[in-house]
């Protein structure tokens, strides 16, 4: 008993722990958290996987085994106890028990025992009788429950435990220590990984998951599994035909479902049959589950429009999720990992009421350099109203640790990314820029104040002023300013510097809108003003972008994937009917508690000395009632008040 | 000398139910056939087989709680006409919260919410004026508002359960989804168990103490509502949406709420341990309950509590096995249930085993209440996992 309280604690102190610390996490999250000391001391005591470290099973174990012999121990006596009616009760041990009252009767013996049956019967009481030389005792008892609670309690929790430990990994564990499988940790394709992590059809219970794009099938699933995982071998087949994604007027996801097609040499028809969250499908013990979702290796059409680099014509791509391939950029040769296409982003709306809407797809990519360095990227197809104006948003970050930051391209009046890239090119065109800068300089020479050859020096200064500023934003700009212009004088030139910025930047501008045929003899439009100087913040934002391009998704053919889980856990045949004795042993237990009464007559002075007692081991006050609701009709029965 | 002519007489009161039953049990009985019949044929096309399995449990266990408790039969006729009203008041259309003058002040599930969580601090003040005045008006008018916060909280997730169908009718669910729902479901089940006892026990006594944790969640409810804004109906994540989400979460609260009037008994009776030790004749000695009552409503509570608790976390485990792929992931939530499971069981077996008795208990069944606590909310703020649906 107090073994069991203490692996009771045990048990609990063990589960508080894995809950504190999470679980099953890469071994590198850990390592970085605590350090290599007290990394390897949590690893060593199996900290990171407590649920089926064997310390934590040994203490299953015991509680397993010191239930089994608690029950052992108590059945028979249990069982007895429900039979044994006390009828060897003495008198005097029976006015010794709490409740206890007396009458004198001047009735006949046999009627006062009548009697008293009839009503003890009524109050649902198992009944004997016993009779001596002069007395008879009759004896009573109610509420069995409790100890058939007892006892379905706690086989339940025997069954529970063995059909648990079923379930968990005991087998793997063994098998991994007698050297029969390995854990694989590197990140290959399913026909690469060798035999001895594998692991075929016939183990008993696992719990695996696996992705399967539409169109695709698989029969093996992956077990995560310490830091790395297991093949699982699976007796059949499943193919995805589709995959799906409902959604709520609001936007939030509504259902995830999946067409999938079970093939398998034992079944004449291959089964179909769509599974959705909170409705798997079982077949040969298997259990099938909707668990997750992911691209399937969709196939996208993608325009690359350089960004570093002189004037550039944009690269057209074809790109697959999940593959890789070269780019060749003014930086040298890129690799693009294209890692997710989404269909659908949602995301909380800026509009007051609607809480959700829709921004549309958007793709996910790493570009890594030759020497290994990656950043990656969020590019949004469509573009998104922010403040009211539309953005192709690309969002940028050097680690999945940190948030994404955006840069914003402003869309032109037909929604493309065309006028804005038509506007850096021509900024990037060094030539037509100094000659748009020395005819500015000739404009407003002053009347002859500038000297010969002023206006070149004037026009070099500011083409090469916008130079700057393409290649490295403002910071380059100030960071020039720094290094030519003595302190004092610095505010002063800086004010120059943007105002003439400004003014060259706005004479091309002008000019674009000029060939794009617009004419601008009247004011400028507020949009058109606008995109100017959202372009002329998002070309400063370019050099902290950091990419030598920016992709634009130009169309694409969705393929998902479906992630399933599948479970075999025969111990369920254990631990469910383990938890149905045990809530109904809980019930038994406390609403049908034991109790009992002796009714004993004794012939005296000519009549009948009747003692009524009772006892119950638990919920005396409940008791205490009863035995109050017998005695007082004991009491009209026998002294009734005329 | 006593002669043998005295004649026996056995006169049995009527003892079985049928006989026991009185002309209000039947109208009883009656009313809730017509109801879930209303029900079955209103709402019949939104029901799956387990859904209608439910509904018949539900009025099954409504009828005999009713026979066994009389006030619940009025209470239940109550919310029935009230949320009926409110429903109708709706006529389909939202935006009647705003409008109709019943709704907006009543009975949309707002404002009736907003009743019931000030029914529910008054009747604590109530409650204490009681205890120390022993005015027996003052006791009546706070058991009074006990049941009138109840009813109104009931009537609150009625009116919510349909203005979520008004939403949108893929949207609809029962109110059990969120903190704030189960907040409210905290809040009127606690007190039902604790007007049981009040009536089983002939006391008010312990209803100030009780209330004061009740009075402790509306503070949550309405700190939720008003600074987190977190009071609007969501539409069910596709985990959630099962039938088993029905009977898992009521059984849950069941439990905490039995654990949580545990906890509030187990301060009485520390107190009342204490003034007795230290001034008998004074009046707190006097007005607190008997200590071995004390230890029997502790002890009914938790063995309660236990019982439902059980159920609960077997129904989760089943729903899991159906939702998650298993019926055990040690998902933070699931662990800390079964850890306030494994400290309940070994206060229960202290007690039935051993025959632990008094503050030592009591002090166990007040840290329960933490230990419950952190499997309720601490596990939402600190850990993650599968179980992410109430967030703070
Ligand atoms: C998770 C494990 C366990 C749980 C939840 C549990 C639960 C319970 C409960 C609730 C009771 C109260 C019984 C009543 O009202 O009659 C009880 C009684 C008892 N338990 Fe356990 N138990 C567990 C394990 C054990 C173990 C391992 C032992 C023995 C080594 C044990 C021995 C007993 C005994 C002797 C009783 C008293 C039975 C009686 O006389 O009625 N229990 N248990």
């Amino acid at each position: 008993m107090n073994l069991a309280i203490t692996l009771l604690v045990a048990v609990s102190v063990a589960s508080i722990i894995g809950t504190v610390l999470q679980q099953n996490q890469p071994y590198s999250d850990y390592l970085l958290k605590f350090g290599p000391f007290w990394f390897e001391v949590f690893k060593t005591l199996g900290l990171f996987q407590v649920y089926s470290a064997v310390w934590f099973l040994i203490i299953l174990g015991f509680l397993v085994l010191s239930t089994s012999v608690c029950i052992y121990r108590n059945m028979p006596r249990m069982f007895r106890e429900m039979q044994d009616f006390r009828l060897e009760a003495q008198e005097r041990s029976l006015r010794n028990h709490k409740h206890n009252n007396e009458w004198k009767v001047a009735a006949p013996i046999e009627e006062c025992m009548s009697v008293s049956n009839e009503l003890l019967a009524h109050h649902g009481f198992r009944l004997r009788e016993k009779s001596g030389d002069d007395y008879q005792l009759l004896s009573a008892i109610k509420g069995a429950g409790s100890r058939w609670g007892y006892l379905l309690t706690h086989i339940a929790i025997v069954l529970i435990c063995i059909g648990g430990l079923m379930d968990g990994n005991v087998l793997l564990k063994i098998a991994e220590s007698l050297g029969e499988i390995k854990v694989e940790k590197r990140n290959i394709s399913a026909n690469e990984i060798p035999e001895i992590s594998r692991l075929d059809s016939s183990n008993l219970s696992y719990r695996g998951n696996v992705s399967i794009p539409e169109g695709g099938g698989a029969n093996v699933v992956f077990l995560g599994y310490k830091d790395g995982y297991l093949l699982q071998q699976l007796p059949f087949t499943i193919e995805v035909e589709d995959f799906r994604i409902e959604h709520y007027a609001s936007g939030q996801p509504k259902s995830f479902e999946s067409d999938l097609v079970i093939v398998d040499e034992t079944l004449k028809e291959p089964i179909r049959e769509t599974i959705s969250v909170n409705h798997p499908l079982i077949y040969k013990g298997v259990s099938i589950y909707q668990a997750s979702f992911g691209d399937g290796g969709s196939k996208i059409d993608v325009k690359a429009w350089p960004l570093v680099g002189g004037k550039n014509e944009p690269i057209q791509l074809k790109g697959v999720i999940n593959q890789e391939q070269k780019l060749q950029s003014a930086q040298g040769v890129m690799n693009l990992e294209l890692n997710d296409f989404r269909l659908f982003n949602i995301q909380p709306s800026p509009e007051e009421g609607r809480k959700f809407h829709n921004i549309g797809p958007s793709i996910q990519f790493k570009l890594r350099s030759e020497i290994g360095e990656a950043k990656e990227y969020l590019n949004y197809m469509s573009p998104v109203e922010t403040d009211g104006r539309p953005y192709f948003m690309s969002g940028v970050r050097s680690s999945p640790a940190e948030p994404f930051q955006y840069l914003y391209l402003p869309a032109d009046s037909s929604g493309s990314v065309h006028r804005f890239m038509a506007f850096y090119n021509r900024l990037k065109d060094t030539k037509t820029l100094y000659q748009l800068a020395l005819k500015i300089a000739s404009a407003t020479d002053g009347g002859g104040v500038v000297p010969e050859g002023g206006q070149e020096e004037i026009a070099k200064m500011m083409s090469m002023l916008v130079g700057i500023y393409v290649q490295g934003g403002m910071d380059a700009v100030v960071g020039a300013i720094e290094s030519r212009i003595p302190e004092e004088k610095r505010e002063e030139v800086a004010g120059i510097y943007v105002k003439i910025l400004r003014h060259l930047l706005g004479v091309v501008y002008i000019n674009l809108l000029k060939d794009e045929g617009q004419s601008i003899d009247q004011e400028m439009s507020a949009f058109d003003s606008q995109f100017f100087e959202d372009a002329g913040a998002a070309i400063g934002a370019i050099e902290r972008y950091g990419s030598p391009f920016y992709l634009q998704l130009e169309s694409f053919e969705h393929i998902q994937a479906t992630g399933l889980q599948l479970t075999r856990s025969p111990g369920k045949n254990l631990v469910y009917p383990g938890c149905f004795m045990l809530a109904l042993g809980v019930f038994l237990m406390f609403y049908m508690p034991q109790r009992r009464l002796w009714v004993y007559f004794r012939k005296r002075d000519g009549g009948v000395q009747v003692l009524l007692s009772g006892n119950a081991v638990r919920n005396e006050m409940d008791f205490a009632k009863e035995y109050q609701q017998v005695h007082d009709k004991l009491e009209e029965v026998f002294s009734p008040h005329t | 000398m006593v002669t043998s002519n005295q004649t026996l007489k056995l006169e049995l009161g009527q003892r079985s139910l049928l006989q026991r039953l009185k002309p209000i049990d039947w109208i009883w009985t009656a009313l809730l056939l017509v109801g879930a019949f209303f029900v079955y044929s209103e709402y019949a096309n939104l029901m799956d087989l387990y859904e209608k399995g439910i509904l018949v449990l539900t009025a099954v266990t409504l009828l005999v709680m009713g026979f066994s408790w009389r006030a619940l039969q009025l209470l239940t006729t109550l919310i029935a006409l009230l949320s009926l009203f409110g429903l109708s008041r709706y006529g389909g259309d939202l935006a009647q919260a705003e409008q109709d003058f019943f709704l907006k002040f009543m009975f949309s599930s707002q404002s009736a919410i907003m009743w019931m969580s000030a029914l529910y601090v008054m009747a604590t003040i109530a409650y204490f004026g009681w205890l120390f005045s022993q005015i027996e008006f003052v006791g009546r008018v706070a058991s009074s508002m006990t049941w009138g916060a109840t009813m109104m909280g009931f009537v609150g997730l009625m009116v919510r359960w349909y203005e979520s169908y008004l939403i949108g009718a893929d949207v609809g669910h029962i109110p059990v989804s969120n903190l704030y729902e189960v907040f409210i479901l905290f809040s009127i089940i606690t007190a039902l168990i604790y007007l049981h006892y009040e009536k089983r026990y002939e006391t008010r006594s312990l209803g100030g103490f009780v209330l004061l944790i009740i009075s402790a969640a509306v503070g949550f409810i309405l700190w939720y509502a008003f600074d987190r804004n977190a009071d609007g109906i969501q539409p069910l994540v596709p985990a959630l949406q099962s039938y088993w989400m029905k009977i898992h979460v009521p059984a849950n609260f069941v439990g905490y709420g039995a654990f949580a009037l545990a906890a509030m008994v187990g301060v009485v009776y520390l107190i009342k341990n204490r003034v007795v030790a230290r001034n008998p004749g004074g009046l707190m000695a006097k007005q607190l309950p008997e200590l071995n009552m004390l230890d029997d409503v502790m002890y009914k509570s938790i063995a309660l509590g236990f019982a439902f608790f059980t159920l609960a976390t077997i129904l989760g485990a089943l729903w899991a096995a159906e939702a998650w792929g298993g019926y055990w992931s040690w998902d933070p939530k699931e662990t800390w249930a079964l850890i306030v499971w494994l400290n309940y069981a070994a206060w229960l077996h202290m007690r039935l085993t051993k025959g632990w008795r008094g503050a030592p208990m009591a002090w166990w069944s007040v840290i329960g209440l933490f230990v419950t606590l952190f499997a309720f909310l601490g596990v939402n703020m600190f850990l993650s996992g599968l179980h992410s649906y109430g967030e703070l």
